[in-house]
């Protein structure tokens, strides 16, 4: 199980800027269809919102899985003192 | 806990948790349930679709500050004691709720109504921010180690309630007054309303005592003098933090907001429901499915929490796209035969479009059917000077069910609710066991404010905003919802562990 922890926390580490990059891309040609195909839903501060927000949020993806990958998840501490 | 309170002063001190947070929970509801008229109040009257998606979006603005309110308001929780944290988030919240009340609308003060509205749901997420964490610490440190997902999944019960609460508020104001009168100014009563319930929430939340971890840990001088930096520049905390997000409240949180939000938006701005019938529908699912938080909240303090959370998600991600389908395909009236209309009556009114020579022919046809149904085929013709005849508008609305299918939606809902329970009836003795006694408030806070607030308060924008894409189709907006549940319950399932922390006195 610790061997799968550390290999998935590489997926992790790897996930969240392609999951940014994905967003990006998104907004942009979303953003950019907002005046020919879509009535005024895809704008650009909707999609302003959504990046703000996923972006701290990729970057913590990114440490949890560093810590997998270090090994800290290995062994959950059993009380708060361990903590 | 050494401490623990005798059986009838543990339920006061839920009574008294619960009925603040249920009240905020409320004030924090009414907004989402009444998103489609507040739209129409606070933008301009040709904004179509984007009308809903910037009402969304302002709705979602309350989860997203939710965080900070967690980080605000837990260092005070945990600086000055949990009592006067969570008796001024209530203040902060009766207060902004009330004044949505009084917010003119666009055709009166222009965008400064949305501004204004705004500014004041960033106040009422960050007292909910605070007010959540000091409610389950509060009560879990006031409950025997052994019952603790018993106890606390009262509180758990209050985010539902607080919803069933403002949807018959809602309900029982558009009957009294009307449609018509409703969707002018009586949508205002709900959120004036709430002072009265806030008043009284204070009253009884005055009377009570300090939680005995804290007095001890005061008393002690243990105090963290600095709960924002012990809780994020302890790795040992900070992975906790990450842990708890990404392996249980990021997947709880989209599972909540997709049976009790998506849900009844779907009913009502894809299916066309009517309002009612969204309404009565989730009121219905909601009564049944709340004992079951308290039943998985107890049933966790024997097998663990994790399995049970797991499966909640585990069971949304396989039955969310077949059981939206059910309502796609049960409210497909396109299909019926003319030997099933009982009757059918046009209405036709004409009116002058505002500051143009232009006019708006609509014709409401009003369409009974055998079985019980009905709904409405409205076609909206425009007459333009300039423009010649424009391309008439047709859409079916306001569709009352059969019984039978109305029951069914009642059991979809009801099933949706139920995954609800499972995942959030024992979250908060979860969280409340991972984290020491001095930064427990911030600590626990923040993982449950971003997987709830974050991943959970923007469901209803989010999904909108994918079904609205060139090619979606209406079920495109679950891929969100499932995509964070599978994440969530993949990085559960390896990394979280279902042992109890039974000593939380430290």
């Amino acid at each position: 199980m610790n061997a799968l922890k550390k290999f998935l926390g590489v997926i992790w580490m790897i996930a969240g800027p392609l999951a940014m990059a994905f967003l990006i891309v998104q907004a942009i040609q979303k953003v950019g269809l907002t005046h020919t195909e879509i009535e005024r839903t895809n704008t650009i501060l909707q999609w302003a919102i959504i990046l703000f927000i996923f972006f701290p949020i990729s970057i913590g993806l990114v440490i949890f899985g560093f810590y997998a990958v270090k090994g800290e998840y290995d062994q959950l501490p059993e009380s708060s003192e361990e903590v | 806990m050494s401490e623990t309170l005798p059986k009838n002063n543990i339920f006061k001190v839920i009574g008294a948790s619960s009925l603040g947070t249920l009240i905020e929970w409320y004030d924090f509801y009414i907004f989402g349930s009444l998103a489609v008229i507040i739209g129409h109040q606070l933008f301009p009257e040709d904004a179509g679709a984007s009308a809903l998606i910037n009402t969304l979006a302002i709705f979602a603005a309350g989860f997203i500050v939710r965080p900070f309110g967690a980080l605000v308001f837990g260092r005070l929780g945990d600086l000055i004691g949990r009592k006067y944290t969570f008796l001024l988030t209530l203040v902060l919240m009766g207060g902004s709720t009330f004044l949505i009340g009084l917010i003119p609308s666009y055709k009166s003060i222009g965008y400064a109504a949305p501004i204004l509205v705004l500014i004041l749901r960033l106040i009422q997420g960050l007292a909910l921010g605070g007010e959540y964490g000091g409610a389950a610490t509060y009560v879990a440190e006031h409950a025997p180690k052994n019952r603790r997902g018993f106890f606390t999944s009262w509180i758990q019960t209050t985010a539902t309630l607080g919803l069933f609460l403002s949807l018959g508020v809602i309900v029982i104001t558009k009957n009294i007054l009307g449609a018509e009168t409703f969707g002018d100014w009586g949508w205002r009563i709900p959120f004036l309303l709430s002072i009265v319930l806030v008043v009284v929430s204070i009253y009884i939340r005055m009377k009570m005592h300090e939680s005995p971890m804290f007095s001890k840990l005061k008393a002690e001088g243990n105090i963290s003098k600095n709960p924002l930096k012990e809780s994020f520049n302890n790795k040992g905390n900070f992975k906790m933090v990450l842990l708890a997000l990404f392996g249980a409240t990021m997947g709880q949180g989209v599972i909540w907001y997709t049976g009790q939000f998506y849900a009844q938006s779907f009913l009502e701005n894809t299916c066309k429901l009517d309002f009612n019938d969204s309404r009565y529908i989730l009121l219905w699912g909601i009564a049944f499915a709340t004992p079951f938080f308290v039943i998985f909240g107890a049933w966790s303090d024997k097998v663990g929490r994790k399995w049970i959370m797991l499966t909640g998600m585990l069971l949304g991600i396989i039955f969310y796209r077949p059981i939206y389908q059910m309502f796609l395909d049960d409210t497909d009236f396109t299909k019926i035969e003319k030997a099933d209309i009982l009757s059918s009556s046009p209405i036709t009114k004409s009116v002058l479009i505002e500051g143009t020579q232009d006019s708006l022919k609509t014709v409401t046809t009003k369409v009974l059917l055998k079985n019980g149904a009905s709904f409405n085929i409205v076609q909206a013709d425009t007459i333009s000077i300039t423009k010649g005849p424009l391309p008439v508008k047709e859409i079916m609305r306001d569709k009352v069910l059969p019984t039978p299918v109305f029951w069914k939606f009642v059991g979809l809902i009801f099933f949706q609710i139920l995954l609800v329970t499972m995942v959030y009836g024992p979250i908060a003795a979860f969280l409340v066991e991972l984290f020491p006694t001095k930064i427990r408030y911030t600590s626990m806070s923040l993982p449950y404010h971003i997987g709830n607030g974050v991943f959970g308060g923007l469901v209803p924008f989010i999904a909108t905003l994918i079904a609205s894409f060139a090619g979606a189709t209406p079920l495109s907006g679950l891929w969100y919802p499932i995509g964070i549940a599978t994440l969530s319950l993949i990085i559960g399932t390896v990394y979280l562990s279902n042992k109890r922390d039974e000593n939380i006195n430290d």
